[in-house]
């Protein structure tokens, strides 16, 4: 790959990254909505150290669970990935093991949890929660067929953020410098009007210094 | 691989013995399973454990976990109960509807997801070998590469009159062993009724039994109200448990005939 072309996909990844993110929390803030939920969540499977990662969360834990580790094959979130069947649960409270495991962790005890696989081909790539809905006498077949939907779309999303993830670590590894000119056009991406015009400049009189004699 | 003897290529005229199956001219659920309690079956829950000594539960007649590390599987007792709480509500439900039935808990779940399927077809191998009447497979693998090799488990299964009873998948996704033919499939009814079952006209999912809002045996001798084509699954086990303690000679062939016979919507049965 030449530098100038490694450069330009480095700048999509870096800017694509972000935005896979923020679809991704999109997801979670409409499921919450939709639902009218607490939370809701999703975790990346991490493939390398074989553990669940909140990616994404809405509601209670929103901006301080992102990155927090639970174990890949043991709990709800662990059995729905491994066997790849959604789960729905009322009054989990009173699951002595799931209180302490999940309560340090979000910081308080949901009484109900759906949870659903996130699944992309054959890959299970994480799962998708949503914590305690309104109390209500019954679930239908309906409110499964609705998480069933967000889940696919989560599915996509969390693909094309590790899809972005492993491009960026394929870029760092293939030199220090050609990353470096991705973070940057990645920033100039962000840009808008006169800063922008301004960046473009100074980046153009960077490369007129640089080629010359 | 498991080994099955010699399959009969051909039948001389002079070898055709009368089978006497004793079907009524109408195969009602009295006659399937009326007074039944599933004693002499031995029904094996491949899942996440079972927490023994739950109120739900009572007796599990045993508890091993499966393990494969370097290709080499190792099955040993489980002395960690059940890791999630799910094996526990199957076991729970199998149990409510088969009362006197041998349970039977083979954890393959808690090694990690990386070497999840492998476990899954270790477990599924063993239970076959093991000779279970009946084995709830809760649970499936999107993993085209360990299809085949659980097709083959599925059908050895079939030949030895194992029937297994696996949740059908209501995600739009192709994932096994629920797909295939020679397993009974089950997705979830909005029923209350844990008898009420319907054949499904339309396959590949076969059955729908009881699975929404079921109040299912949990961790720490608990309970929880719950969902999933997961809990519809052990019911049809529990049903599949009372047939052939009434049954013991049924084929899984016949066995999914007298449950389609006996479904809720099929005209005749009662």
């Amino acid at each position: 790959m030449s530098e100038d072309l490694r450069a330009a996909v480095g700048a999509g990844v870096l800017g694509s990254e972000e935005a896979y993110r923020d679809l991704l929390q999109s997801i979670v803030e409409v499921a919450r909505a939709i639902f009218g939920a607490k939370a809701s969540s999703i975790f990346l499977l991490d493939e390398e150290t074989d553990e669940l990662v909140f990616e994404a969360v809405a509601g209670v834990g929103a901006g301080e669970l992102v990155g927090t580790r639970l174990p890949s094959s043991t709990g709800i979130a662990g059995w729905v990935l491994v066997t790849r069947q959604p789960l729905v649960l009322d009054d989990v409270r009173s699951d002595p093991r799931f209180s302490r495991e999940t309560a340090e962790k979000l910081g308080y005890l949901p009484k109900g949890i759906m949870s659903v696989p996130l699944l992309y081909g054959e890959q299970a790539l994480g799962v998708l929660q949503v914590l305690d809905r309104p109390e209500r006498s019954r679930f239908s077949l309906r409110e499964m067929d609705l998480l069933s939907i967000f889940a696919s779309q989560a599915a996509i999303g969390l693909h094309l953020l590790r899809a972005a993830r492993l491009a960026r670590s394929v870029l760092a590894e293939a030199g220090g410098a050609a990353a470096a000119l991705a973070r940057l056009a990645a920033v100039v991406e962000t840009l808008d009007g006169e800063r922008r015009e301004i960046a473009v400049r100074l980046l153009h009189e960077v490369e007129l210094l640089l080629a010359g004699p | 691989m498991i080994e099955e003897e010699l399959p009969a290529w051909s039948l001389p005229a002079d070898a055709v013995e009368p089978i006497a199956a004793g079907w009524p001219e109408r195969v009602t659920r009295d006659w399937a399973w009326g007074g039944a309690t599933g004693a002499g079956i031995r029904v094996c829950v491949l899942d996440s454990g079972v927490e023994a000594g739950h109120p739900s539960v009572g007796q599990v007649q045993g508890s091993v976990v499966i393990e494969v590390e370097d290709r080499q599987v190792t099955v040993t007792e489980d002395e960690e109960g059940d890791l999630c709480g799910h094996g526990t509500a199957c076991a729970g439900i199998v149990r409510s509807l088969a009362p006197d039935c041998e349970l039977w808990s083979a954890r393959v779940l808690g090694a990690g997801y990386t070497g999840s399927g492998d476990v899954l077809l270790a477990g599924l191998r063993w239970a076959v070998e093991q000779g279970f009447d009946v084995v709830n497979m809760s649970l499936s693998t999107t993993k085209r590469r360990f299809a085949a090799t659980l097709h083959e488990l599925a059908d050895a299964a079939y030949f030895k009159r194992t029937t297994i009873v696996a949740s059908a998948h209501n995600l739009p996704v192709e994932s096994y062993p629920w797909r295939f033919a020679s397993v009974i499939s089950v997705a979830s009814h909005e029923g209350r009724d844990p008898f009420t079952f319907y054949a499904n006209p339309e396959p590949p999912v076969e059955f729908f039994a009881r699975g929404v809002d079921v109040e299912v045996a949990w961790l720490g001798g608990e309970t929880v109200v719950s969902t999933g084509n997961s809990f519809a699954t052990p019911h049809l086990t529990g049903i599949c448990a009372l047939i052939r303690s009434k049954h013991p000679e049924l084929t899984p062939f016949e066995l999914k005939s007298v449950l389609y016979l006996t479904a809720s919507n099929v005209a005749g049965s009662g």
